[in-house]
């Protein structure tokens, strides 16, 4: 019987991505001078699995350049041929080739052969030149001497200098000058042309060399952490991971209504199972927060990825960066790692774009030529802060004024800085057109707000002129866990995401005003608040109709305030979030149910939804009046 | 008409021996196919969803999942439309959704064969014909065959969104 190969497609297109990020991750943080031939043996394993999956599976483009790839990674390796910047190009062309031949087998199309065919050319080139000036045996043997003393294991002093792992002091030396040692010495006679070419390779795309000491920084600790972790990590399929996390919601509810009926048992009764239930809620809880824990990554998913763009970006700008990573061992949840990442992208390169000068401006500024971009997260209280900061020409306070002004957002020039600052995230704000390195930052923030908060996290901007700018981003540990304040309309219960809450109040008669006697308003703090009634919105039938009776809960999304007027506060828990599409439409105003402790269903309302209904809940209410 | 509307799984019944899962709704007796159905329950509490269709009850917690529950005797304005202890769940499994129907009880599970089936004539119902599959006959008992997944996946029914209608 014949087996369906495609069934394994999934297995290897995951496995190939894994390898090719690795291969990246690998090739920048490569060191030209002195390559660890550890790395060059990992990044040509990565090959080599890629090339031996993809002719099993017939995806022969893949295998083919691959196998032009491992052909030159094989030379290197064992010592045949001499790593050159140019070949980290290369190399680095060619992952992305094959990402996108990846990337069309899974759309489950073939990619353009033309960009494949030209880079195994250049890798073909490659191979054959420099392989033949280094055949003579007598290179060969020193050179194989050489290489064996600098192995990783032996941490000479002289050879600090070149060490990955020393590569504050290092960067500095990096293709300015050659090393002096004997045995370097004694290289560099053996390929003098060699080395002055190198040279002068070398010394052109000099912001290419300043990006390198950032990533050994960043990935020297995360490999050797990848070792141990390779031999104890199982690959397992996220829906049955979500399959345990509802389960164990499930069996924290039962426990919870196990615990409420017993409330009403007989003293005896409850005396002999109250330890065994006080048991079973400690294990259940911890159960709980263990399975959770799963879904959990740590954030270096998304911060390996970015000293390759900004080695590719400050190469292109032609200015210095380097880029700092700090607490990558942050761990959230996997659905969060995937949508930050666009967000998280934008602002690095806002920050290296229009943040970092040019070389010359920071030196004239007093500043040392290399600028820093520091990314770092860290927990803090029930969520997780991400912070990209850089010590470039900071945000230009009048810039932004003239500009929201000319785009006619409301904006003056008693505005604190805070305030100017948010003002680069509004919507209007936005443009293609980068008039100057200060006024362009409002490319797209906007979007990167609106990606946030729809993670239920907040952004804010701290900055200063001539030291630089600083982005934080506050997000909730999971997607699948909310705090929430419970509220009660008729029959049913509601939850409103606490962090959307300003503040809950019971207005006084005097507060609340009309205008032209329908669309309802109240004080608060010397402010007009429209206020969107939850029952007429839901139609849901309710006994408290004024809102002297009940509760206004201001709520405030997207730049906007209301009052959403309820029944009455039950209490602020943490919730489970469920998604009601699965079974169900959208449904308007409603961003999910949970499922409380009694079993009953709860509705989450969607804020930034609400807020929008209830204006056009308003207006209609009103046309309907002017109409009538 | 009917003909056109005959789906694969149409022409897969008249070959083989199918089992339905027949209901009660006021005076009439239904069958749906017996494999879209998941298990039957008791009506518990249900959350109502606001701006709804009335014959949408709202959703419940099935062991974890939101399924939202839908009463076809609201729907085809049959029975008495009451709630107690006997008022008869039955989630369905159409697709990769799960939904709940309630109805006025469940009687039993018959097998039909091809012959059994006999097509519906027009007539005006609140039950578009290309939502049944046909008239089963068992003795003097009509089963009237709901051709469930598609009923579900309906615009009638409210269940999806509009743009996924299309698509289903």
């Amino acid at each position: 019987m014949a087996i369906d190969i495609s069934q394994f497609y999934p297995v290897f297109f995951e496995e190939a991505k894994e390898h090719l990020a690795e291969m990246e991750q690998l090739l920048v943080k490569l060191i030209v001078d002195a390559p660890d031939y550890d790395q060059l043996n990992a990044i040509f394993r990565a090959a080599h699995s890629i090339k031996g999956g993809s002719a099993t599976f017939g995806f022969d483009d893949m295998a083919s350049v691959t196998h032009v790839l491992e052909n030159l990674l094989d030379k290197l390796r064992k010592k045949e041929m001499v790593l050159q910047t140019n070949m980290i190009d290369v190399f680095l062309q060619a992952t992305d080739v094959l990402k996108e031949q990846l990337n069309c087998y899974i759309g489950g199309t073939v990619a353009d052969p033309a960009p494949a065919q030209a880079l195994s050319l250049e890798l073909l080139a490659l191979t054959q030149t420099k392989s033949a000036q280094i055949s003579t045996p007598k290179t060969d043997e020193s050179f194989g001497f050489f290489d064996d003393a600098i192995a990783p294991e032996a941490p000479d002093d002289d050879f600090g200098f070149f060490d990955s792992n020393d590569t504050k002091e290092a960067d500095d030396d990096f293709g300015l000058f050659e090393p002096i040692e004997p045995e370097v010495a004694k290289k560099n006679i053996t390929k003098t042309v060699k080395t002055t070419k190198a040279l002068k390779t070398k010394k052109t795309p000099a912001p290419l060399i300043a990006a390198q000491p950032a990533a050994p920084l960043i990935l020297e600790r995360r490999s050797t952490e990848r070792v141990d972790a390779e031999s104890t990590t199982i690959r397992v399929d996220v829906d049955k991971v979500d399959k345990l996390i509802n389960l164990v919601g499930e069996l924290v509810i039962t426990e919870a209504m196990l615990t409420q009926s017993l409330i009403n048992a007989p003293p005896a009764l409850l005396q002999a199972l109250s330890s065994s239930l006080a048991q079973l809620q400690r294990n259940t809880r911890d159960l709980q927060e263990g399975v959770m824990s799963i879904r959990m990554m740590p954030i270096s998913f998304v911060f390996s990825r970015f000293p390759r763009m900004v080695r590719d970006l400050t190469q292109k700008l032609k200015k210095e960066v380097e880029l700092i990573t700090i607490g990558e061992d942050t761990e959230l949840d996997k659905g969060l790692i995937e949508r930050i990442a666009d967000p998280l992208t934008h602002l690095i390169r806002n920050s290296l774009d229009h943040g970092i000068e040019l070389p010359a401006a920071r030196i004239k500024a007093g500043k040392p030529a290399k600028g820093n971009i520091t990314l770092s997260a860290s927990h803090q209280g029930g969520g997780i802060i991400i912070e990209v900061s850089d010590d470039g020409a900071g945000l230009n306070r009048q810039g932004i004024l003239s500009k929201a002004i000319e785009r006619g957002l409301p904006a003056s020039n008693e505005m604190t800085d805070a305030e100017v600052w948010d003002l680069i995230f509004a919507p209007g704000f936005s443009t293609a057109e980068v008039v100057t390195d200060l006024s362009g930052r409002g490319v797209g923030m906007d979007v990167v707000k609106r990606n946030i908060s729809e993670m239920g996290g907040e952004v804010s901007i701290d900055s200063q002129a001539g030291i630089g700018s600083k982005i934080t981003i506050r997000l909730p540990l999971t997607l699948a866990i909310l705090e929430g304040m419970s509220v009660s309309l008729g029959q049913n219960l509601y939850v409103i995401p606490l962090n959307l809450i300003l503040e809950t109040m019971q207005p006084k008669p005097e507060e609340l005003k009309t205008v032209t006697g329908e669309g309802a308003l109240v004080q608060v703090h010397g402010e007009y608040i429209p206020i969107i009634a939850l029952h007429s919105l839901f139609n849901m039938p309710t006994e408290v109709t004024n809102p002297c009776d009940g509760i206004l809960v201001l709520i405030e999304a997207q730049g906007k305030k209301a009052a959403l007027f309820v029944d009455a506060l039950v209490g602020q828990q943490q919730v489970v979030i469920k998604s009601i599409e699965t079974n169900f439409r959208k449904v308007l105003g409603v961003s999910g149910a949970t499922i409380m402790g009694d079993g009953s269903v709860a509705l989450i309302i969607d804020v930034p939804a609400i807020i929008k209904l209830g204006q056009k809940n308003n207006l209609s209410s009103i046309s309907r009046r002017e109409a009538a | 008409m009917i003909a056109s509307h005959k789906s694969t799984e149409n022409v897969a019944a008249e070959e083989t021996l199918q089992e339905y899962l027949t209901f009660i709704l006021g005076d009439e007796e239904y069958g749906i196919e017996i494999l879209k159905v998941q298990e039957i329950r008791g009506y518990d509490a249900v959350t109502r969803i606001a701006n709804t269709p009335d014959f949408i009850k709202g959703v419940i917690n099935l062991r974890g999942h939101i399924v939202p529950i839908i009463d076809l005797r609201i729907k085809f304005k049959l029975g008495k439309i009451d709630y107690d202890e006997f008022t008869v769940v039955i989630i369905l499994n159409i697709g990769n959704r799960v939904v709940g129907i309630v109805v006025d009880g469940v009687s039993d599970v018959l097998t039909l064969n091809a012959s059994q089936i006999r097509p519906v004539p027009d007539l005006v119902s609140d039950i578009d014909n290309k939502y049944l599959l046909g008239l089963g006959t068992v003795g003097d008992r009509m089963l009237i065959l709901v051709d469930i997944e598609r009923l579900m996946s309906s615009q009638d029914m409210a269940l999806v969104d509009a743009v996924n209608e299309s698509v289903t």
